[in-house]
């Protein structure tokens, strides 16, 4: 069975302890600038909203890549940038209609969301319940679930 | 480690900034943040200093935990000698802005003197530079903002700044960080506006990395987030009603100053209360209520994002105000809607909004405009006077008011003055409700007894966030303890009061200390900070840092006789309500508690006991 990250942004408070989780993860510092997760505040509408990579079934980014440097995890289906590889040439960011692909000055590579291998550290450490990781095939689910339980099925007569 | 264990010395006079390294021997007394930069700062400035003049300093500070993955996390504080009281000032504030300071590389910036014309300082990790702020002067809190982020082109830069009150002269006002997270009490702001300082916008990119052991780090971090997520306040009340979950509990117990301190329960508390802000309303089936929000790093989420209702006669016509924008919090709804008698809460939301983006401190302002009401309603301030009609009760006269202050336009001059000056020019001293020249928060000291002499020997003036005991008295945190008696209250005053002193010098917020006691801090400072960090040192710490702010104050001239309440707390007794026929037993206490703090009957720490803190 294929997991995937399930994001709930009405459940964001803005905390950002899932960026900090990301670079603790894969930098070993408290740093969210180099956080694969970002947490977007919209302060009008008084809205946080998490975002980072979907996994998309076929990737854009994995396509475009001229090295190869992109390759498919096979136990966790994760779009992995190889950094050995990586050649820091960015089309990868250009090809990606998401912007979850992001160059890193510091290395000269490109970083993405890996899943940490099938324990993504954001989803651990969020307090809400904003971001879990969920069964792939139950994405939507949830949703769908809530909507059947606010559906009328005992309408009055007119 | 946790420190970054470098400082940047602004001297705004001449326009030189130096990198220092921190004073390591100080960090092990004195931890961070409240602690440090406040030895830092008794350490270089005379305690006599007129706090508007050149010669006072202004520090911004953060505590090793600040910028981790701690829980709340994000403090920073402002340390100063406040405009308002003339006492040492330490206001602290979540948002975003002290973990992005961490992340710049800096623990603490110390600003000195006063600029020829204003400035900003922008920090980008190591580019640090003063720049002309011309054209951000007379803009609110919120342009300020948008300004900087955009002429910096970089949408993560993150912002403190005074509005126009801070720049005019209102004595409480604040320093706003992230829209509407602040510094807030004791003139801070002011102090900031005196050196001709706009602003402080930092982006930083290199992170807290520096942890001593950083897997236990990550466990101790993680258990204490459990305890948080556990406990029915930080984990259930707080985030569901924020603080205004204390509303209808404090009113209902006769502690809820209202109408000046003239009574202690407030008709329509349940209007303005944590309840009311998730009700539908009749004219837009909303709820005043959008969201909760976390500051950096927290895991409670107490605080209050909310709309108000386009059609109240505060905001129509006026869209700029109907987005989504911080408030209410408790303090908030209290000193502007029960301490006026005011139950309306989309005007107490509207003035809210106004003290965020002018940067005013909303229980100051709130408290100052109840001591105008009772000046009005015994016919010493008039409407010619005023500008007005200001009875208690009136929404209209509290927007209205809130509009002239931080401009400083009419009356509102003499109300950005503070209750104390006020009602002293009007020949009612005693009048203005609170100590050492600081309005009172929320709490009535006659139905809760503790919170009478927390306030009296507050060393920042009358304050909640040094001893809250309203945890025991009200909560039953960590015991529970009879709200209406004074026994027992010197030891609980001394001990929150240490404890308090710790919390707010490592980087976390004092509100995990519902759940949080210092044996749930221990292990996160011990993993993450060099150095041996007991819970005897922290206790011992604590303790330390609250007797330095007293020997300061006691420099600067106060003296037993400034650690006393208002009159009317101690001869007017509360007219109904648990409380009724009370009047706080302050005289009584306070011996006691000079006692329990081993200082003379006078006030002042014996040689023995700062030879035992190490002072």
């Amino acid at each position: 069975m294929q997991k995937s990250l399930h994001i709930d942004p009405n459940k964001c408070t803005g905390c950002l302890q899932c960026e900090m989780a990301c670079s603790f993860e894969n930098h070993g510092v408290f740093n969210i600038s180099k956080s694969r997760i970002k947490v977007f505040a919209f302060e009008h509408a008084g809205r946080k909203v998490p975002y980072t990579c979907t996994q998309c079934a076929e990737a854009w980014c994995l396509n475009a890549c001229p090295v190869d440097a992109i390759r498919v995890d096979a136990a966790t289906g994760a779009k992995v940038v190889h950094q050995d590889v990586c050649v820091g040439c960015k089309v990868c960011t250009i090809a990606c209609p998401f912007g979850t692909v992001n160059y890193v000055a510091d290395t000269g590579k490109v970083q993405k969301c890996d899943l940490c291998g099938g324990e993504p550290a954001c989803a651990d450490a969020c307090p809400t319940g904003a971001i879990t990781y969920v069964e792939a095939s139950w994405t939507g689910l949830d949703k769908m679930r809530a909507w059947a339980g606010k559906t009328d099925t005992q309408p009055r007569a007119a | 480690m946790g420190w970054t264990k470098k400082i940047l010395r602004v001297d705004l006079s001449t326009g030189s900034i130096k990198t220092e390294p921190l004073n390591m021997e100080w960090a092990k007394d004195y931890l961070g943040q409240r602690g440090l930069a406040t030895k830092y700062f008794v350490e270089e400035v005379d305690p006599k200093v007129e706090p508007l003049s050149p010669e006072n300093k202004l520090i911004m500070t953060t505590g090793p935990l600040t910028g981790t993955a701690a829980s709340t996390g994000g403090r920073y504080s402002v340390v100063t000698k406040g405009a308002l009281t003339n006492a040492i000032a330490c206001s602290n504030s979540g948002g975003y802005f002290g973990a992005e300071l961490k992340f710049a590389g800096w623990d603490m910036i110390i600003f000195e003197g006063k600029a020829p014309k204003p400035v900003y300082l922008s920090i980008e990790d190591d580019k640090v530079e003063l720049r002309d702020a011309a054209h951000l002067w007379g803009k609110t809190v919120f342009q300020t903002e948008e300004i900087i982020k955009s002429s910096h082109q970089d949408p993560q830069t993150r912002v403190c700044s005074i509005g126009r009150a801070g720049e005019n002269g209102v004595m409480y006002a604040c320093i706003v960080n992230d829209l509407h997270r602040a510094a807030g009490r004791s003139g801070v702001g002011t102090v900031m506006g005196s050196k001709n300082l706009k602003a402080v916008a930092v982006r930083g990119t290199k992170g807290a990395g520096q942890i001593k052991d950083p897997k236990a780090f990550m466990a101790a971090a993680k258990a204490a987030k459990k305890v948080l997520a556990d406990n029915p306040v930080t984990g259930q009340g707080l985030p569901k009603y924020g603080t205004q979950v204390l509303m209808n509990v404090i009113n209902e117990m006769g502690a809820m100053p209202t109408r000046n301190h003239r009574d202690v329960q407030f008709e329509d508390a349940r209007k303005i209360s944590g309840e009311a802000m998730h009700e539908k309303r009749p004219t837009d089936g909303k709820t005043h209520l959008v969201t909760n929000a976390a500051c950096f790093g927290c895991t409670i989420a107490c605080g209050r994002i909310s709309k108000i209702d386009e059609t109240h006669f505060s905001v129509v016509n006026k869209p700029q105000y109907w987005g989504a924008s911080g408030g209410l919090e408790y303090e908030a709804a209290w000193a502007l809607g029960s301490a006026n008698g005011v139950g309306d809460l989309e005007a107490l939301q509207y003035v809210n909004v106004l003290c965020n983006e002018d940067g005013m401190d909303p229980i100051s302002f709130g408290a100052t405009v109840a001591a105008a009401m009772e000046l009005y309603d015994l016919g010493i301030l008039t409407k010619d006077k005023i500008g007005l009609e200001a009875p208690f009760g009136s929404a209209e006269a509290l927007v209205k008011l809130a509009e002239m202050t931080a401009v400083g336009e009419g009356f509102g001059k003499e109300l950005g003055t503070g209750s104390a000056r006020m009602c002293a020019k009007y020949g009612k001293p005693e009048l203005s409700m609170g100590v050492k020249s600081q309005e009172f928060p929320a709490y009535d000291s006659r139905g809760i007894q503790g919170m009478g002499l927390t306030y009296a020997t507050s060393n920042r003036g009358a304050c909640h966030l040094r001893s809250y005991t309203v945890a025991s008295e009200v909560l039953g945190i960590p015991v529970k303890t009879d709200p209406l008696v004074t026994e027992g209250k010197a030891d609980l005053v001394k001990a929150f009061q240490d404890a308090t002193a710790v919390f707010d010098s490592s980087g976390t917020c004092v509100f995990t200390t519902f759940a949080w006691t210092l044996a749930d801090l221990q292990p996160q400072l011990a993993a993450a900070c060099e150095g041996e960090w007991t819970m005897e040192s922290l206790a011992t710490l604590g303790e330390r840092v609250w007797n330095m702010e007293r020997l300061f104050n006691n420099a600067a001239g106060f003296t037993a006789k400034d650690d006393d309440l208002p009159p009317r707390l101690k001869t007017e007794p509360a007219k109904t309500g648990p409380a009724k026929g009370l009047v706080s037993g302050i005289d009584k206490m306070r011996p006691e508690y000079y006692q329990v703090r081993g200082w003379t009957p006078e006030g002042v720490p014996t040689p023995d006991t700062l030879k035992r803190l190490g002072l």
